[in-house]
Order: structure tokens, then C-alpha cells, then sequence
């Protein structure tokens, strides 16, 4: 027993080889599809159970906000125009339910296939990496997300909220939008021990920019710290990028906004995978 | 012996201060079954995970070397997922899709090692009829015992045709008829030519199915070989087994030192008193003068040699 212990202590000393950097670039391939195939494979199967639960909820919250305050509320002044109300909630709160939507596909839905079923460690017996499937588990959220928003869109413009062209390009900016928070939302799945764990991140995070981004009120009503912290929030810069579509108008500092978008999604993907590997490493 | 199919050399790994997989090198020929046994928190499975590129290694060289036509020299981890298209692997927990059916499970999986849709609808059929899962094709899992569910497994890890196969303990948990049935298509798997490393701690498993034993404990190779052999190089053939009142009293007491020396090792388990001899005649004609004792004279098996090799006691970490 001394020997071995000896010998063990020995063997420890010598050199050992040094792990991969957590914060190396993404490693990414062609192997994401089939994930993001599965992932659709079996939301088929529940395609209409979950279009229900996922429109429902801000359709009615649509009609009871537009209709109810908007009555009371009227119009809202937006720069140089006014606008009636229910167009000023309508594109706010689809940019919130694009939010909405990826964020608990990429929290709830993706920890289960992580940690519960173990689906991604089925994966990665099979040559697929990492990498890859945190990508494919974040283009899928995003697509679920993007058709959310698209079925929101089809029946804003049944009601005749808007019928500007321009809404065209809203489905690509929500798209991004998806991206963005399904790839922050990452981050958070890889730091959960369990499912109460995004009790804090929807109450925490995405309910006070809910409320900052200037979905349901103009922002310019906002105390100035209040403001400030809003100026740089996701949700501000896709609300900014999608309005003013809605009433056929191109964004003022558009790109700046899109910049701001892109900046979390890379960063947010990049921190995200980088906590995953550290919780897959072992 | 022929080159080797893959190859495992001084791989050491290392968590914190405890060294759970120290120096240790093995192979594996085409055709052949290698089993690796030891207690749990041996380092079965942190072998197997750095084998798959899981787990990287503080040190050592892992490489498939491929048999036959397929001559590619592939090293972990830079080509871990070259190394990962010709391997089939079952691990100690399942991870199959419960939102699919049995041929859906396989549909999917032979999806990320890039193969057609054509190429596996092919391939499902018989790899259902393998699993003995053909009139569960379209079950759901919820509705598969045990038994099945890792028949399917199994039946999955073979879906890009590998020619190695890594099973993590792959009959924990089963009823002896699902073992039974696991281990008849594990026979029929090495006698197509397949390659097979498999880690247990059933040591009637090790024996039926493995043409060579390693056995792993703390990490570190004790002793590796046919099982024949092993037994036959560090046992006794012989073990009588003693228990009932009094039995204790035979390793105990100076009077009976001479009961003793008919064995070549005496060992306590419990209640029990173990002899390892060469000639159990004498010992169990002595043993007659002791009425109230039972005995139970058989050849020296694995779980003898296993027990040697690591100890009796009961391992608290795992």
C-alpha cells in the first residue's frame, strides 16, 4: 500500500497536460443540423399543443392591453407622430414575445435534453461536438421563436393593426432577436442546477426589460439612471428596430440598434459556450 | 498478436489530488472481447469517457488503429470525431429520446454520424430484429421494459456499423432474462468480428463474454489475461467454504493451527471462512470432525481472483 501511494504521488508530480482553453472560438460545423432536425422532429409531434400555449398567452395580452388601455390611453406621441396605442403595443410586444419564446425554449426545453433526458450526452457519443449542439440548441430556439412571432404577425395583420410593407423586414429582425436572447438565455442554462433556477432569470432579467424597453410605455417617461440602463438593453434596440416598421418607417439609427443586437448575440453565444464546455468538462 | 484495433498507453487522469486512472495501458485486437473489471470508483467509466474524448487525460496516447481495410492511425482528441464515426458506444445510463419510438431512436442517432435517411431506414429493420425489439418498432419508450431499453441502446451503437464497440456495464439493473438475452447478442456480435470493451462488475459476465480480462482498481492495472489463465496464475484451484457456529473459531484458535496449514490462504468474509487449497481432500476429511459446521467445496472462480486482487471490504466512495 505504501509503494502504490508512493508511486502515486510520483506519478502526480510529473507533468500534466494542459486542458483546452474554455473561451477558445467556437468550434463550429455542419453537425448542428441533425440536432436542430431532432429538436423539430419532435416539436411536430406537439406542434399544436404548443402553438396554442405560445400565441395564446400574448395575443391575450394584446387584446386586453390594447383594447382595455388603449381607450383609456388613446394615442401616443412618438417623436414627430402619434400613433393609437394598439399599434404601439402591437410592436412592442411582439418583440417581447420573440423574446419570451426563446428564452424558454433555451432554458426549460434545453435543460431537460441537457440534464433530465440526457440527450445531449446521447449526441456526443456520436461524432458531434459541443459546440455543435449548443448551436443547433440555439438556432432552434430561435426558430421556434421566429415562428411565434410570425404566427403573432399573421394575426396582428388579420386584425388590420398595421399593413405596412415594411413589416417584412420585421420577421428577419425577430429572427435576430431570437438569437440574441436564446443565446443569453444559454448562458443561464449553463450555470442551472435545477429548473427553479430560471424563476430568477425571468423575474430578475427579463421582466424589468420587459418594463425598460419601452413595450407597453414610450421610454422618454423613464427616470434618467432608468433611462440610461435602457439605452443599452436587447430588448431596447429590437423594439427601436421594429416600430417604426409598423407605422412604415425606417429606423432612425438603425444600425446602431442592429450593432447592439449582434454584440449580445456574439457575446452572449460565446460566454454561453464557454460555461457549457466548463459544465460538460470532467 | 496482430496489429491492435485500438490502443490505450499509460493514460493517466487525475481529479484534484486523487489520481483516478494511473499509467494505464491496455489493447484491443480485432475480433476480441476485453472486459475491465473492478470495484466501483475504479475508473471504469473515466476510461471509457476519455476513450470517447469526454474526459481529456492529464497524460497518455489513445489511438484507433483500425483492422483490416480501414488502416487509419486516428488520435484522441485531435481526431475524436473520425475516431467516434467507427465506434459504437452504450453507456452506463441510458440516453435514448422518450418523445420517439424505438425506430425513430434510431433514425435520429444515425442522423449525426451524417448517414442518409435511405442508409438507415435500410439498416432499421435489422437492427430492430437484432434487438428483439421488431414488434416494438413503433412503441413509444415509456412503453419498453429494461431489458429492451437497452437492447435499443445497444441496437443504436450499432447503427453506423462500427467495428469497436464500448459498453459501460451494459447489464447493470437487468433481470436475469434480459441479461441473458444481452449477453447471447453481445456472443453474436464478437462472432461477426467485432471488436468489444466492456466494463463490469459481474464477474459471471466478465467471464462468459470476455476473451481477456483486465482488472483496474484505484486506477492502476492489477493484472490482466484470459480468465483461465488468471485464475489459474493467482489461485488455489480449490476453495472450501465453511460457516455455521464455530467456523470463526477455526481462524482464531491456536489449537486449530494445524486445520490451517491444509490451506494455502485462509480468508474471513463475515461469517464466513474462505480456504484456498490445492488438495481439498484432506482439509474437508479434517473439516468431518466438526459436525456443526457446513461447508461448500467448489473450483476457485473470477469473483475469488477479484476479491484477491481488491480486497473484500466495501467501497465507500462509490
Amino acid at each position: 500500500m505504501t509503494q502504490s501511494t508512493l508511486s502515486t504521488a510520483s506519478t502526480a508530480s510529473t507533468e500534466r497536460r494542459p486542458q483546452p482553453a474554455l473561451m477558445r472560438p467556437p468550434q463550429l460545423s455542419w453537425r448542428w443540423w441533425p440536432v436542430f432536425r431532432r429538436n423539430l422532429l419532435v416539436w411536430r409531434k406537439l406542434a399544436v399543443p404548443s402553438l396554442v400555449g405560445n400565441i395564446a398567452e400574448p395575443l391575450i395580452t394584446l387584446v386586453a392591453f390594447g383594447y382595455g388601455l388603449g381607450l383609456l390611453i388613446g394615442q401616443v406621441q412618438l417623436g414627430a407622430t402619434t400613433v393609437p396605442y394598439i399599434v404601439f403595443l402591437a410592436s412592442g410586444s411582439i418583440c417581447m414575445s420573440a423574446m419570451n419564446a426563446a428564452s424558454f425554449e433555451a432554458l426549460y426545453s434545453a435543460f431537460s435534453r441537457m440534464n433530465v433526458q440526457r440527450t445531449w450526452d446521447g449526441i456526443m457519443n456520436a461524432p458531434v461536438r459541443l459546440d455543435d449542439v449548443v448551436l443547433a440548441e440555439m438556432l432552434w430556439a430561435a426558430f421556434k421563436s421566429l415562428f411565434t412571432s410570425a404566427v403573432i404577425l399573421a394575426v396582428m395583420l388579420a386584425l388590420g393593426i398595421s399593413h405596412s410593407p415594411m413589416l417584412l423586414l420585421a420577421l428577419p429582425l425577430l429572427g435576430l432577436v431570437g438569437m440574441v436572447f436564446a443565446s443569453i438565455a444559454l448562458i443561464f442554462n449553463a450555470l442551472a442546477k435545477g429548473y427553479d433556477f430560471f424563476t430568477y432569470y425571468f423575474s430578475l432579467f427579463l421582466t424589468p426589460t420587459m418594463f425598460l424597453s419601452g413595450v407597453f410605455f414610450p421610454r422618454e417617461q423613464l427616470p434618467g439612471v432608468m433611462k440610461n440602463i435602457s439605452d443599452w438593453l436587447p430588448l431596447t434596440a429590437a423594439v427601436e428596430l421594429v416600430r417604426p416598421l409598423f407605422l412604415g418607417q425606417w429606423p432612425a439609427d438603425g444600425l446602431g440598434h442592429l450593432a447592439v443586437l449582434v454584440v449580445y448575440g456574439v457575446v452572449g453565444f460565446w460566454v454561453a459556450l464557454a460555461l457549457t464546455r466548463k459544465r460538460f468538462r470532467s | 498478436m496482430t496489429q491492435p484495433l485500438f490502443e490505450v498507453v499509460d493514460l493517466s487522469k487525475r481529479y484534484g489530488s486523487n489520481l483516478v486512472v494511473d499509467q494505464l495501458s491496455f489493447s484491443i485486437a480485432p475480433g476480441e472481447c476485453l472486459g475491465i473489471i473492478g470495484p466501483n470508483g475504479a475508473g471504469k467509466t473515466t476510461t471509457i469517457r476519455m476513450c470517447l474524448g469526454l474526459t481529456s487525460p492529464d497524460a497518455g496516447i489513445i489511438s484507433y488503429l483500425g483492422g483490416g481495410p480501414d488502416r487509419a492511425v486516428l488520435n484522441m482528441p485531435q481526431d475524436a470525431l473520425a475516431i467516434k464515426e467507427r465506434l459504437g458506444i452504450v453507456s452506463q445510463f441510458d440516453s435514448l429520446d422518450p418523445d420517439f419510438s424505438c425506430a425513430e431512436n434510431l433514425l435520429v442517432f444515425g442522423r449525426y454520424f451524417g448517414l442518409k435517411d435511405s442508409v438507415i431506414n435500410e439498416r432499421i429493420p435489422k437492427l430492430l430484429e437484432f434487438a428483439a425489439l421488431t414488434h416494438k418498432a413503433d412503441a413509444k419508450l415509456g412503453e419498453l421494459s429494461g431489458g429492451m431499453k437497452r437492447r435499443l441502446s445497444l441496437a443504436r451503437a450499432l447503427v453506423n456499423d462500427p467495428q469497436l464497440l464500448l459498453l459501460d456495464e451494459p447489464t447493470t439493473g437487468l433481470d436475469p432474462q434480459a441479461r441473458h438475452l444481452m449477453w447471447e447478442r453481445l456472443q453474436r456480435l464478437v462472432q461477426q468480428g467485432k471488436s468489444i470493451l466492456l466494463t463490469t462488475h459481474f464477474m459471471d459476465e466478465a467471464e462468459r463474454l470476455c476473451n481477456r480480462l483486465l482488472v483496474l482498481d484505484h486506477g492502476k492495472k492489477m493484472t490482466e489475461g484470459t480468465p483461465r489463465q488468471l485464475i489459474a496464475d493467482n489461485l488455489e484451484p480449490d476453495v472450501v467454504e465453511v460457516y455455521g457456529t464455530g467456523a470463526l473459531a477455526l481462524v482464531e484458535s491456536p489449537q486449530h493451527a494445524l486445520i490451517r496449514a491444509l490451506a494455502a490462504r485462509v480468508e474471513v468474509s463475515g461469517e464466513t471462512v474462505f480456504f484456498y487449497t490445492g488438495d481439498a481432500k484432506v482439509l474437508l476429511i479434517a473439516l468431518g470432525e466438526f459436525p456443526e459446521l457446513r461447508t461448500l467445496h467448489r473450483p476457485a472462480n473470477l469473483e475469488d481472483l477479484f476479491l484477491k486482487l481488491t480486497g473484500r471490504q466495501i467501497r465507500e466512495a462509490a
